[in-house]
């Protein structure tokens, strides 16, 4: 069973009809015991990095989610991402989860559009799990204005706008993807299938 | 490098697509969900769901139509027409619908724009803007289906939607639109002059060509197209086949 962490942040049913469509159980929740008792964890999120802090600390899942981190796997989308870092620049400077070494800050990209917005393509930093059966040149959706800066160890695939972007991390049992896995066709369906098999 | 994006435009009304198209492998024509699958797998970038429908009760058609396509199509879902209040938003939102697309009621209460994005993120609220050219030689902003002709310079809309939260323009040309004559270069360029948000060309595409114009020629981030696609004249691979082969980048399947 996938728990898909409802803390308020964003539409959660993309993620939970890509998850059916591919026959791997789970359910939105917001309940301590269910994310225990599940065997995966996904931290959604659309909006804001001070928000986003703001909701898991007021609901009380922002330990439950450091806590479970350590014993299964746990993927954060987008913000869900972000925030898994140890500050953001958003508005402010905000203390994060601190599951992986880093920080989130704006995107630099002279003469570019912000947010970085579509399809682009990945390149292979390292292997992981999840990037298992992913090429390079594949592509993958993003809509983001504010990027992981990590060290290179904990990215494993990264695009190019201006700036290099990594898209998707990870660390031990924590896993985080910038782009929309559940928005990226059949190569995101991919990605989350790899999650859905990982022990 | 960012793709330049191919998005196929499918008008609903009543939970049918108006003048039912004909995919080989289809079940049922004219359902939108079908043809969504279909464009899904031709690689479709997004998909837009263009509502006409009038009645009430066709929204809640409408509503189960984005639902189903939700669950069976993963690219960003786009819907658009008649959207009146923030309340629309969140139906669609609800519903699956990934960004919502305002165009009369924007001009008629800009405030729906802001307020749309600080409830559900700029990422989501889509300006649909259609334009024409005046005597003058610039371009109006035209609504209720390009009926009203507002006096809005299309450019200056453009900007104060921009200013106001929205996280894209889709922008039509009613001068181009349904001629087949190619996408209307000079308005495109009027605007992606001044938007720092991506702008999706709308109206005018006939055949491969167009499309390269389009994006040799302007900064245009994506192309919408209903006809074209819609009565099996060409593939959204097709569409992209071209585009590569003239070292536009492009997400090929």
């Amino acid at each position: 069973m996938i728990a898909i962490i409802d803390y308020g942040a964003g539409n959660l049913f993309s993620l939970k009809n890509a998850l059916d469509f591919l026959n791997l159980k789970n359910i939105i929740t917001a309940s301590p015991e269910e994310m225990k008792d599940a065997d995966k964890l996904i931290l959604p999120g659309v909006g804001a990095f001070p928000d986003a802090m703001r909701m898991l600390e007021r609901s009380g899942l922002k330990e439950t989610i450091i806590e479970e981190s350590g014993k299964k796997p746990l993927l954060g989308i987008c913000l869900g991402m972000q925030i898994l870092f140890d500050f953001g620049y958003e508005f402010e400077k905000t203390v994060g989860l601190g599951l992986i070494p880093g920080e989130v800050k704006r995107i630099k990209a002279a003469g570019l559009k912000i947010p970085h917005v579509g399809w682009n393509d990945v390149k292979i930093e390292n292997a992981c799990e999840l990037s298992k059966g992913i090429k390079k040149g594949d592509m993958f959706y993003y809509v983001h204005s504010f990027k992981a800066v990590t060290e290179k160890k904990h990215v494993s695939l990264s695009s190019e706008y201006g700036d290099s972007i990594p898209g998707l991390i990870f660390k031990d049992k924590v896993y985080g993807t910038q782009f929309h896995p559940e928005k990226s066709g059949d190569i995101g369906l991919k990605l989350l299938r790899n999650f859905g098999a990982l022990k | 490098m960012l793709a330049k994006r191919i998005i196929p435009c499918l008008d609903v009304r009543d939970g049918k697509v108006v003048k039912g198209i004909n995919f080989v492998g289809i079940k049922e024509v004219g359902d939108p969900v079908e043809c969504a699958i279909e464009y899904g797998k031709q690689g479709a970038d997004e998909i837009v769901f263009l509502d006409i429908t009038a009645t009430h009760e066709g929204r809640g058609t409408m509503l189960d139509v984005v639902r189903r396509t939700a669950q069976n199509v993963f690219v960003p879902l786009t819907v658009g027409g008649g959207i009146r209040s923030t309340d629309d938003f969140r139906e669609l939102l609800l519903a699956g619908a990934d960004k919502v697309s305002v165009n009369s009621a924007a001009i008629r209460n800009p405030a729906i724009i802001s307020e749309a994005a600080l409830k559900f993120g700029s990422q989501c609220v889509v300006a649909a803007i259609d334009g024409k050219k005046t005597a003058e030689g610039k371009y109006n902003v035209y609504i209720n289906g390009g009926r009203i002709d507002t006096g809005l310079d299309v450019v200056q809309w453009a900007m104060e939607a921009e200013r106001l939260g929205a996280g894209e323009i889709l922008l039509t040309s009613m001068d181009a639109d349904g001629t087949k004559e190619g996408f209307d270069i000079d308005m495109l360029n009027a605007v992606c002059n001044v938007a720092n948000i991506p702008v999706i060309a709308s109206g005018g595409c006939g055949n491969l060509s167009h499309f390269t114009e389009l994006f040799q020629m302007t900064s245009a981030d994506a192309a919408l197209a209903a006809s074209i696609f819609h009565y099996g004249e060409l593939t959204v691979g097709q569409v992209k086949e071209e585009l590569k082969k003239n070292r536009i980048p492009v997400r090929i399947l």
